[in-house]
């Protein structure tokens, strides 16, 4: 039986447009800081971080292994060093993984990105398309997920004022979050009537461009217990790749992210979704994915994910009480910051955003055109 | 945050000159449209699916389909779309545009090109087009100019 692993310390910096006073090696130091504060262990052989593991991405920073200035933050000289690209949330897999092996006893995890860096978010994006068949067209994330967008709300029903609910309630959520400065509140009719970017996504539907770290320490069970007194476990996780052609794929289908959450639940030994969680934490990077996601992770059932949204999901788990993706996370951190803040509600300490007695909780992230990638964690306080 | 006035903002830009090789089925694919004007796909007879863009590579039984090219009609049907109303570099042409995916009579799986000839408000899924050519060659998708109302 592999060993069990606990998160034992998250920090996050502020997400903000553009951090004017901050590299992102500084943005990083402030989350290693504020982890070293929270436990008490370091770099050495015996008993300390065996592994380093940077999130970032070489097209966001403009430059090559992007993790390469990041080793003296990160204590990694002449250590253990990795890199994850895509969504960080990969990352807690691959520490866990290294923990569970027997590999080493504790992993330090710290992403960064600064989408403000870049003239434009989506010019890097329509850099992950093939040079022949897909970029000359012009697309990029931003497009792709009009594709998605439109097939998926002329399936599911799902309304403009539904869309601008979503909005609406994230901006309430994130007013709780001092992570999300940046996120004002705005009104249904604030977001019906904003430009749209992309039929049928509007500019209040889309993720804000922001800049921000991320990082949590991973530990072994019997080390954790001794570092915190709130572990919060991994349980499982699960992902899945769609195929990379958007005409090759049933955009409307949820098939990755059914697939990844499917192989969560087995590993988490999860039966019903529905009631296994009191966190669920998505990466909503635009409105439309917050409905499908849910019906995706099976929160709710295929097709009710309107009801959801005007009951406000009164009887089920609480959904982004951080605010979610759609308040502000890079690209590349979504799913990372979705597994902080749900380890942070198990931990009771969300501040005045935490749900009373969570002890289960779901984070969600996804990267690549049109939710090609999904990844799923499971994590509870036992 | 505090004021920025104590350090410089550096202007830099990433522009690397490169040359992607497109490999024999993407250049016969390619050189098929510069030089006949005819768009293929390539089938894989296990699945009974014809794939467009075009792989060596069947990625559902993993069978070798390189050889199992087909002509396709240069005339589809819409099956999605966007209208792109944002400005960006990469864009082939001025904002506000349609992309639309095209599904060729012939072939089973749609690909995205740009849709003109039509007002951007009206566009819907189900129009059939047909292709228009380019004039001259980037030996990319773009050797198809864009589609347009059949
Ligand atoms: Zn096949």
């Amino acid at each position: 039986m592999a060993r069990r692993v606990a998160i034992c310390a998250v920090s996050q910096t502020k997400f903000v447009r553009n951090n004017t006073t901050q590299r992102f090696q500084e943005m990083e130091l402030d989350v290693l800081e504020s982890l070293r504060e929270q436990v008490d262990i370091g770099f050495a052989d015996e008993g300390g971080i065996g592994m380093s593991i940077n999130v970032s991405n070489d097209v966001f920073d403009a430059r090559t292994i992007s993790d390469a200035p990041m080793t003296d933050v990160l204590g990694a000289h002449m250590g253990c060093e990795e890199k994850v690209d895509q969504d960080g949330a990969q990352a807690i897999i691959y520490g866990a993984s290294a923990i569970m092996s027997g590999h080493c006893d504790a992993v330090l995890i710290i992403g960064h990105c600064r989408e403000s860096q870049g003239q434009s978010r989506n010019m890097c994006t329509n850099l992950t398309f093939d040079p022949f068949f897909t970029r000359p067209v012009g697309l990029d994330y931003c497009s792709a997920a009009g594709f998605q967008a439109q097939a998926y709300l002329s399936k599911s029903g799902i309304t403009e004022e539904q869309l601008a609910k979503i909005v609406v309630k994230s901006r309430e959520n994130a007013s709780k979050n001092p992570y999300t400065p940046e996120a004002p509140r705005v009104t249904v009719e604030d977001v019906m009537s904003s430009p749209m970017l992309c039929d049928p996504i509007r500019e209040l539907h889309a993720y804000p461009v922001s800049d921000g770290a991320v990082g949590m320490i991973l530990a072994a069970e019997d080390l954790a217990v001794k570092l915190t007194d709130t572990p919060v476990f991994f349980n499982g996780h699960g992902n899945n790749m769609d195929s990379f052609y958007l005409g090759d794929r049933d955009l409307t289908s949820n098939f990755a992210l059914k697939g990844a959450a499917e192989r969560a639940y087995k590993r988490a030994g999860i039966t019903d979704p529905k009631t296994a969680f009191d966190i669920v934490e998505i990466s909503d990077q635009y409105a439309y994915q917050y409905p499908m996601w849910l019906e995706g992770l099976g929160i709710c059932d295929e097709g009710k994910a309107g009801e959801l949204i005007d009951s406000d999901n009164a009887n089920g788990p609480a959904i982004n009480a951080s605010g979610g993706m759609l308040a502000g996370n890079p690209l590349n951190l979504g799913g990372f910051v979705r597994a902080a803040e749900g380890a942070m509600q198990l931990m009771g300490k969300a501040g005045d955003r935490q749900v009373k007695g969570a002890k289960t909780a779901l984070a969600h992230g996804v990267v690549g055109p049109a939710g090609q990638f999904h990844t799923v964690v499971i994590l509870g306080s036992d | 945050m505090d004021s920025n006035n104590d350090s410089f903002v550096v202007d830099g830009k990433l522009a690397l000159p490169y040359q992607y090789f497109a490999g024999r089925t993407g250049s016969r694919f390619i050189i098929a449209i510069r030089d006949e004007k005819k768009i293929k796909g390539l089938e894989c007879k296990k699945c009974n699916k014809v794939y467009v863009p075009p792989r060596a590579t069947c990625e559902h039984c993993f069978c070798d389909i390189k050889d199992n090219w087909v002509d396709l009609d240069s005339t589809g049907t819409v099956t999605g779309f966007t209208v792109v109303r944002y400005e960006e570099p990469h864009h082939p042409v001025k904002a506000p545009f349609i992309q639309a995916l095209v599904k060729l009579e012939g072939a089973d799986t749609p690909f995205v090109h740009i849709v003109q000839g039509v007002p951007v408000d009206e566009m819907k899924t189900g129009l059939k087009v047909k292709a228009v050519f380019a004039e001259e060659t980037t030996t990319t998708i773009m050797d198809i100019s864009h589609f347009e109302p059949a």
